[in-house]
């Protein structure tokens, strides 16, 4: 399996990830080996088998959706990079 | 005997006895983790002053006649990803390294209720990514066996402090081998419950559908006790069932006449390691001798499901990392402009190149164009994987492989190279895909005096059968009594 740069840049904008011009190399290198690695399942004969999302038979939980109040704000807003009075603070969204 | 050596159910007698109290014994352990930290590194975050003084309180209400329960007093260490109200809870990355955690994970509430002492929070590899704890962005824990060692991974701090008597028990967390390979290398007893026996509730998440929490011990019986605590469902994690209750202690019968037991051959394939081979050549012997009834069968799913796993967990850690974005909590850039830039540059400066790389993995086998063939082949495979096993549990009560196809491997010995690290995984992550149970103990040493592990995979809910093969062996074979780490260069 062949990755481009160009995919690579691609994908890493997807996850939100930086990767430098330095990096490019190895992270391709790394991906093409795992790729290549997990080549194996082609080989899996799975004709007729459906697809496993857990390794429980899944089935859904219902709840009601009810608002719990979480009363420690402190503990919350401690975890903050950057806060002002009890917000948590980002830089201008709208001009 | 040294107060740290015990296990805790020979503690659990000495208290009763009044041979000790409970100050005795974690002043031992504190004195023991300022002995021995320096060498092994097994702690993020140390709690010893908050340990003794906690004790104390115990120790009062047992004073005053005041009811405990019979595991109050005993120290514990958590793995650095479960989360401690009001302790740091890192997940050993320098996105979390500043994180308190703001409430406690459901086994946390229940270890605070009996009275357990938690001495501190322990190493691992980067959100649980690796196998050797090499990827810990914090420091590096070493082996007790041999300190040039690795004591393998993700839960490679876990099984260092147990090694090394700093703590009675610890937990871990399993998401392909995570608690097992690093018991195997570290020789001590591993174990990882069906998934959903445990609760993931605060358990910082990798792979969701594959992670489970389960103990760290110095013996079987350990491993039953701690487990008889941690089970049960939990309302905030929907995928912990509601299953009846056993006492998993009455489980070990220290008998296996007439126990099935399945050997898959491709597990013993190349690549594993010669004296690794003769060891549990040697237990499957020994198992003989003790009248278990042992057949060679073909299982043939150890590639596929490595192959799956990797695009499965990285599949699910690419989505739920997706929140660290340095907004609420966690490492924030300084360097930036817009909102955009805090998303990516906090994430490519807190992330190591591990996390990164598996979170480039899962995006990219989840792109549109390649789902089908990475995402949708993989999960088809789960279900190959889990007929496979479900064949094989029609025939035997258990099945026992290596934990490692290794043992202890020198550090920087494969962390270079990724590919080769996930290798270390074949033999355990295949119970993962298949949500089993699986324990690992130790079943000899190497010509250097490293431990061998051997591990037993159960069908679901099974612990009990697990624990009690796992226990009868142990019996036979005496490890600890024989053979301790050394903590030589």
């Amino acid at each position: 399996m062949q990755v481009s740069n160009e995919e690579l840049l691609h994908i890493a904008k997807l996850s939100n990830l930086k990767i430098s011009e330095e990096q490019l190399d190895s992270y391709r290198l790394n991906l093409e080996d795992i790729l290549n690695f997990t080549e194996v399942i082609k080989n899996a004969n799975v004709d007729g088998l459906g697809e496993t999302i857990g390794a429980n038979d899944s089935f859904n939980v219902f709840r009601k959706d009810e608002v719990k109040e979480f009363k420690d704000k402190e503990a919350l807003l401690q975890n903050a990079p950057e806060k002002e009075r009890n917000m948590f603070k980002i830089p201008k969204v709208i001009q | 005997m040294e107060i740290t050596e015990l296990t805790v159910h020979e503690l659990q007698e000495k208290i009763k006895s009044k041979e000790l109290t409970i100050t005795q014994i974690t002043k031992a352990y504190v004195d023991r983790i300022q002995d021995k930290e320096k060498d092994v590194n097994a702690f993020i975050t140390t709690l010893t002053d908050e340990a003794i003084e906690k004790s104390k309180e115990i120790e009062e209400k047992i004073n005053n006649g005041e009811e405990v329960s019979n595991l109050a007093g005993i120290p514990i260490g958590i793995k650095d990803n479960i989360c401690t109200k009001g302790i740091k809870t890192t997940c050993a990355s320098k996105m979390l390294e500043n994180f308190v955690a703001p409430y406690d994970a459901t086994i946390i509430e229940k270890i605070n209720s009996e009275g357990l002492i938690n001495l501190g929070k322990l190493n691992m590899d980067e959100f649980a990514m690796g196998s050797s704890t090499e990827h810990s962005a914090l420091k590096a824990t070493k082996n007790p066996w041999n300190l040039n060692t690795v004591p393998g991974g993700s839960s490679g701090g876990s099984a260092a402090a147990v090694s090394a008597n700093m703590v009675p028990w610890a937990l871990g967390s399993d998401t392909g081998g995570s608690i097992r390979q690093p018991a195997s290398l570290c020789g001590v007893v591993g174990l990882k419950p069906t998934y959903g026996l445990v609760s993931r509730y605060g358990l910082v998440a990798f792979a969701s559908s594959l992670d489970q929490i389960g103990p760290i011990t110095k013996d079987v019986m350990d491993s039953a006790i701690l487990l008889n605590l941690l089970v049960g469902r939990d309302e905030r994690d929907t995928t912990s069932l509601d299953t009846p209750k056993v006492d998993y202690v009455d489980c070990l019968k220290n008998d296996v006449k007439g126990l099935k037991i399945g050997i898959p051959k491709e597990f013993y394939a190349e690549g594993l390691n010669e004296e690794v081979r003769a060891s549990l050549n040697n237990a499957i012997e020994k198992y003989k001798e003790l009248g278990a009834e042992v057949e060679e069968f073909s299982l043939d799913i150890a590639k596929y499901s490595l192959a799956a796993y990797y695009i499965i967990a990285c599949a699910e850690a690419s989505s739920n990392l997706g929140r660290f974005d340095g907004i609420r909590y966690g490492y924030r850039t300084k360097n930036y402009e817009s909102l955009e830039d805090i998303y990516v540059n906090s994430r490519s400066e807190g992330f190591g190149d591990e996390v990164k790389r598996r979170i480039i993995l899962g995006t990219y086998v989840l792109s549109s164009g390649y789902y089908d063939a990475y995402y949708k082949k993989a999960q088809q495979v789960r279900t190959l994987v889990k007929n496979e096993f479900d064949k094989a549990f029609e025939k035997y009560d258990v099945i026992i492989t290596p934990t490692s196809p290794v043992v202890a491997f020198e550090a920087g010995t494969k962390s270079k190279n990724p590919l080769e690290m996930y290798l270390a995984d074949i033999c355990t992550v295949s119970v993962n895909v298949a949500g089993l149970p699986g324990i690992s103990i130790p079943c000899g040493v190497d010509s250097n005096g490293l431990p061998i592990g051997m591990q037993i995979i159960g069908n679901r809910f099974c612990e009990g059968t697990i624990l009690n093969t796992a226990y009868t062996f142990e019996q036979a074979i005496k490890f600890r009594d024989n053979f301790k780490p050394t903590f030589k260069k």
